[in-house]
């Protein structure tokens, strides 16, 4: 199959995939997903846990068929030509790590980079710069085996790079790693894509920061469906100039349903922080004075108010007017913690 | 495909075999706790088979029996632990999906596993024989040596293409892996007459047990060795091509099943979610 140098670099046309169990009923992870995604992008991927991401990317990677629709993927079709698209792509997925703990770092990405064909010496040299860049390059000759997960998070990073993929699929690349490392990751996909002008990186995250810093373009998926795309600057753009409050409470029992039906209040979410149990509140009010109604509820129901801000619109605001739920929400995807 | 593409083609896969080949290499030099484990053990194994003769005053030729049975049983082992399960252990470490995404072919993944598993575990098969030669007072005719030895090689392929084939079935199976190695370990063990010749488990069993051509190989080399002495079952001539059919078949059944197991895993989603 012969194909155009400049077909696009993800061309997914209503993809769908269903799971079936025997004991429960089938689950929709991806519905009609309609995407297209150009040579040269940094394309960002935002939903919550379970929006249909990874699964989107496993299709995507050849690592799982589709229930229906079709995905070219640097215009070759994901299902009938598999290796044609494994030629051209690799995939990191965050959390997770690679090799063998009898290998040391650098044998460990010249492992991989064979199973692409990179040639010893290029593989050396790939090598020698992603681990300067990743910081890896003190653990070189160090066995997997004596390496903290983080460490080896970075490896399963860098290997990635290794084929040097014309389409990386980036999932999740940050999951569980610090502040610093999580820095030094971000930092190296920018510089990755600025210098190679038509690589493309397809990148899936929960962190809103990490897609409004990296991503030219952002779709928000949610249970499946892609609910909005465009660049993170039109999206913040698209949200009704309504404000928006954050604000922090203590730990204890609130009825955030209650808040919810206060006159004025267009939408709210809630996520408690797991070491202190402070719970943040993201409210959508339609005018600034709705919010003393809200302070004065929770202050009739004993809940201190630690903290109050006004905020600009974010990617997460955009994602709570699409969904009614912000990303880290307490609530499952079937119950979303939306009040009107 | 073009002349050029092939010869890429073949260019990547080589190198994966090699590369994947090596990791076994450097392991088995690196992590040397094998000693123990893999020839110690066998090794008081074999001891009890051939002190069992020695009690019995068998024919000297059942002691050597033992000692070359014990060498084979490392390359089964070897097979079950770590070419059977091993894609099972590579998706349960999240790894698969590595493998899976990189554009070389399944069965060059495997091969350089087999060769690899092959090449380390030749190490501690020869630890085992020579030590039992020494210990027992072995003696293997140094004429026959060039025939038993090209049949150890044949023997040798189609035992690591049966791996080839369990790593997808163990792969499916899930996670009952573990226990499907012992499933195939003991009985394999009495079956294969590692310890004696096949041909005491009678025509019926001994011809089942002959699918495994861990046990013709076996067979045919005491054959090789010590001739009408060794009670052979299966006449040497016929040993080398079935064993040369076996290796092919189950080189072809290995490629049915990947393709199987990759097509049915990329349907169901089983193939990357691990504990499945």
């Amino acid at each position: 199959m012969r194909v155009a140098r400049e077909a696009p670099a993800i061309d997914a046309a209503d993809l769908t995939r269903e799971f079936r169990t025997k004991k429960a009923p089938p689950v929709r992870a991806l519905e009609h997903v309609d995407l297209v995604v150009e040579r040269g992008e940094c394309f960002g991927l935002l939903g919550p846990n379970g929006a249909g991401k990874s699964t989107l990317i496993k299709i995507l990677t050849t690592l799982l068929l589709p229930s229906s629709g079709r995905a070219l993927v640097a215009g070759y079709d994901v299902e009938r030509d598999p290796i044609a698209v494994r030629r051209r792509i690799n995939l990191v997925s965050g959390g997770d790590t690679s090799g063998y703990g009898i290998l040391t770092v650098r044998e460990t990405l010249h492992l991989f980079a064979r199973f692409y064909g990179v040639p010893g010496p290029v593989a050396r040299a790939r090598a020698d710069e992603l681990m300067a860049i990743t910081g890896l390059h003190e653990k070189a000759d160090t066995r997997l085996s004596s390496l903290s997960t983080g460490t080896k998070q970075k490896l399963n990073f860098a290997r990635g790079f290794m084929s040097d993929p014309e389409i990386i699929f980036l999932d999740e690349p940050t999951l569980g790693l610090d502040v610093e490392a999580s820095r030094q990751v971000r930092s190296f996909i920018a510089g990755w894509v600025r210098e190679r002008p038509h690589r493309t990186v397809l990148l899936t995250t929960h962190y809103m920061v990490e897609a409004d810093e990296l991503c030219g373009r952002v779709a928000i998926i949610d249970r499946g469906r892609i609910l909005a795309l465009d660049t993170p600057r039109a999206l913040k753009r698209s949200v009704p100039e309504e404000p928006v409050f954050s604000l922090s409470i203590g730990a204890g029992a609130t009825d955030f349903d209650a808040l919810g039906r206060i006159g004025g209040v267009r939408s709210l979410s809630h996520h408690a922080h797991p070491a202190t149990g402070a719970v943040e509140l993201r409210v959508i009010v339609e005018e600034d004075q709705v919010i003393g109604e809200v302070l004065g509820r929770l202050k009739s129901s004993g809940q201190p108010v630690l903290h109050l801000t006004k905020m600009e619109p974010t990617l997460e605001t955009v994602f709570i007017h699409m969904v009614g739920r912000g990303l880290d929400d307490d609530t499952d995807g079937s119950a979303p913690a939306e009040s009107r | 495909m073009t002349g050029d593409a092939l010869a890429e083609s073949l260019r990547v896969n080589v190198a994966a075999i090699l590369a994947r080949a090596r990791v076994r290499v450097v392991a088995s030099w690196r992590e040397t706790s094998w000693v123990v484990g893999e020839t110690v053990f066998p090794f008081l194994t074999m001891s009890a088979f051939v002190l069992v003769y020695r009690g019995l005053h068998a024919p000297k030729v059942y002691e050597a029996f033992v000692v070359l049975g014990a060498a084979m049983t490392a390359y089964w082992n070897n097979v079950l632990w770590s070419m059977a399960s091993q894609f099972f252990w590579e998706k349960e470490q999240g790894q698969l999906q590595l493998y899976l995404i990189t554009p070389v072919s399944r069965m060059s993944i495997l091969l350089g596993m087999a060769l690899g598993g092959m090449a380390m575990t030749t190490t501690r098969a020869i630890v085992i024989l020579l030590g039992g030669m020494l210990l027992f007072g072995i003696e293997l005719p140094a004429g026959r040596l060039l025939p038993a030895f090209g049949l150890f090689l044949l023997t040798l392929a189609a035992v690591y293409a049966l791996g080839m084939i369990l790593s997808s079935v163990f792969l499916l199976w899930g996670r009952s892996a573990w226990h499907t190695v012992t499933l195939f370990q003991e009985p394999v063990y009495l079956l294969s007459g590692f310890y004696f010749p096949v041909r005491f488990l009678g025509a019926a069993v001994g011809a089942l047990a002959a699918l495994l051509p861990i046990t013709l190989g076996l067979d045919g080399i005491r054959q090789i060795f010590y001739g009408e002495a060794a009670h052979g079952f299966v006449p040497v001539p016929w040993i080398a091509p079935i064993e040369v059919a076996l290796f092919a078949l189950f080189l072809f059944l290995a490629h049915r099943a990947l393709l199987l197991m990759e097509t049915l895993g990329k349907r169901e989603g089983r193939l990357t979610l691990r504990g499945q």
